[in-house]
């Protein structure tokens, strides 16, 4: 689904930030991204939604990114955004939902049904015609999932889906998260829920990847973790023993 | 928010008000955005076109916003709380025309000053009634180039990341600077620069977040819909009430009835 082969990404001034980065996705995965600030987490995901210029090779289902395909892989591609507050510009949740779907050339019906259908899967349907500035955190972070949604992507990406939300809240995002049959890439250093999400993990550490592997596997390596400046996730770390 | 907080929080409750207001449901609401938009534009030309010495005239032009304000609900302070700003100077218009013009001048000062209220008035009715985005379809469906539109949408909604940034700012630089009074001169270069740097930042996340939902240019507005008959008896009959008020001495008919 996802193939990146020998991906670079530098600042004009000559700071690599992506370091040959090569890895494969496949269908229906769940993958985590994981790694300190800095590690190179945010920048692979805008690598790959194009909003970055790359070196390498990066393919969505066999089509290679690239001016002429941005558009059709963007299709496949949804982004929810680490700030809710900058993916839901519009006045209301019904009109952010109806942006997406309006500009890939649906008839307002045909996206006032996929608004609402996303919005009963989601149980938001109550926050339909709520203002985007009178929601809290935890309904806005769900809301944003719902905006991108409603275009049906293939995958879907989320960048710190849990940061700043209260436990129930971050429970809601994880199952929602979960209940999602499509495949999902999640940046975050939110170690447990990575732990609740992710089949699959790819640890980064300044642009590289230093582990890839089942998520069992790589959260529970303190070493691998402590040497990354991370640390065991809480739920494991009570568990010292049995690791 | 409460009146103890920041100008800036003050002014961005206030833009969110207007939000409100514009998503409200009243007869007036419901009507086509093109429809408010055409008879606002042909209200502010019939009350300009009044004579500046004709004051009993321009009088009944007062009818339409009076009418629109008690049918759609909303309280006639709010306007004029909200143009607080720019009705001093819509007064200040014609404020020399009594040195100029002796007598005479008095009326036309009360003329101008009435015809710049009017206009302000009838403006504000359709921002109150319509949201901006309902506004900006209006501007397609006449043929207003795309570009200026979205410009137009993308500014107001600028209007709202930057003032929301010069929020934090001010919240974060009063609580350590507690017992100063506003912003200090020397911290404004920084200031300044420092929200030109972080709006910027936010407005690019927005694009971003815009393209990534196949935004190429041209908004498709949600609240878009066709006209239907009510629209149209609308426009034709205040458009209609405001040629006859310019044209007919109304008050002179209305007067002969009853005299």
């Amino acid at each position: 689904m996802i193939k990146f082969e020998n991906v670079c990404f530098s600042y004009e001034n000559g700071t690599q930030i992506l370091k040959d980065l090569s890895f494969e996705i496949s269908e229906g995965e769940t993958v985590g991204l994981i790694g300190c600030n800095g590690a190179g987490k945010s920048t692979l995901m805008k690598v790959l939604l194009g909003l970055l210029p790359h070196e390498g090779i990066v393919k969505v289902s066999d089509l290679e990114l690239n001016k002429n395909n941005l558009e059709e892989i963007r299709r496949k591609l949804g982004f929810v955004l680490q700030d809710s507050d900058n993916q839901m510009f519009m006045p209301t949740v019904y009109e952010d939902m109806m942006f997406g779907p309006l500009n890939y050339g649906h008839t307002k019906e045909e996206a006032e049904a996929r608004v609402d259908e996303v919005l009963e899967q989601l149980n938001l349907t109550y926050l339909k015609h709520k203002y985007n500035h009178k929601i809290s955190g935890g309904e806005k972070r769900m809301a944003a999932i719902a905006t991108i949604l409603t275009m049906r992507p293939k995958v879907i990406l989320m960048d710190e889906p849990s940061t700043a939300l209260d436990p129930e809240n971050r429970r809601r995002v994880i199952n929602a998260i979960n209940d999602l049959n499509i495949t999902k890439i999640i940046a975050s250093h939110d170690l447990d829920m990575i732990l609740d999400t992710c089949d699959r993990v790819i640890l980064m550490h300044d642009g590289k990847i230093i582990a890839d592997g089942k998520t069992e596997d790589i959260l529970r390596d303190e070493k691998l973790l402590e040497a990354n400046h991370m640390e065991l996730p809480f739920k494991l770390q009570g568990l010292r023993e049995f690791i | 928010m409460s009146k103890g907080t920041n100008k800036a929080s003050n002014a961005l409750n206030e833009l969110r008000d207007m939000d409100e207001l514009a998503n409200g449901d009243s007869p007036i609401h419901r009507l086509h955005p093109l429809v408010k938009f055409l008879v606002t534009i042909a209200y502010i030309y019939f009350v300009v076109s009044f004579s500046k010495y004709d004051i009993t005239g321009l009088f009944i032009m007062l009818i339409y916003p009076v009418l629109i304000f008690s049918i759609a609900n909303i309280k006639v302070s709010t306007c004029f709380y909200k143009l607080r700003l720019v009705l001093p100077l819509v007064l200040m218009v014609g404020i020399f025309n009594p040195i100029f013009e002796g007598r005479a001048g008095v009326v036309s000062m009360i003329t101008l000053m009435m015809k710049g209220t009017f206009s302000l008035m009838a403006s504000f009715i359709m921002v109150a009634t319509t949201p901006i985005d309902g506004l900006c379809a209006a501007l397609r469906k006449i043929h207003v180039p795309s570009i200026l539109v979205t410009l137009l949408l993308l500014t107001y909604r600028y209007i709202g990341v930057l003032v929301r940034e010069v929020a934090i700012m001010t919240d974060a630089y009063k609580l350590r600077a507690p017992k100063q009074k506003g912003i200090a001169i020397n911290a404004w270069g920084s200031f300044l620069g420092q929200l030109l740097l972080r709006s910027m930042d936010k407005a690019s996340e927005l694009y971003n977040s815009m393209q990534l939902r196949a935004f190429k240019g041209e908004f498709f507005y949600a609240s878009q819909r066709g006209l239907n008959c009510l629209d149209v008896i609308y426009l034709v009959a205040c458009i209609g009430g405001f040629v006859a008020a310019r044209f007919i001495n109304l008050t002179e008919t209305l007067g002969g009835l009853f005299v």
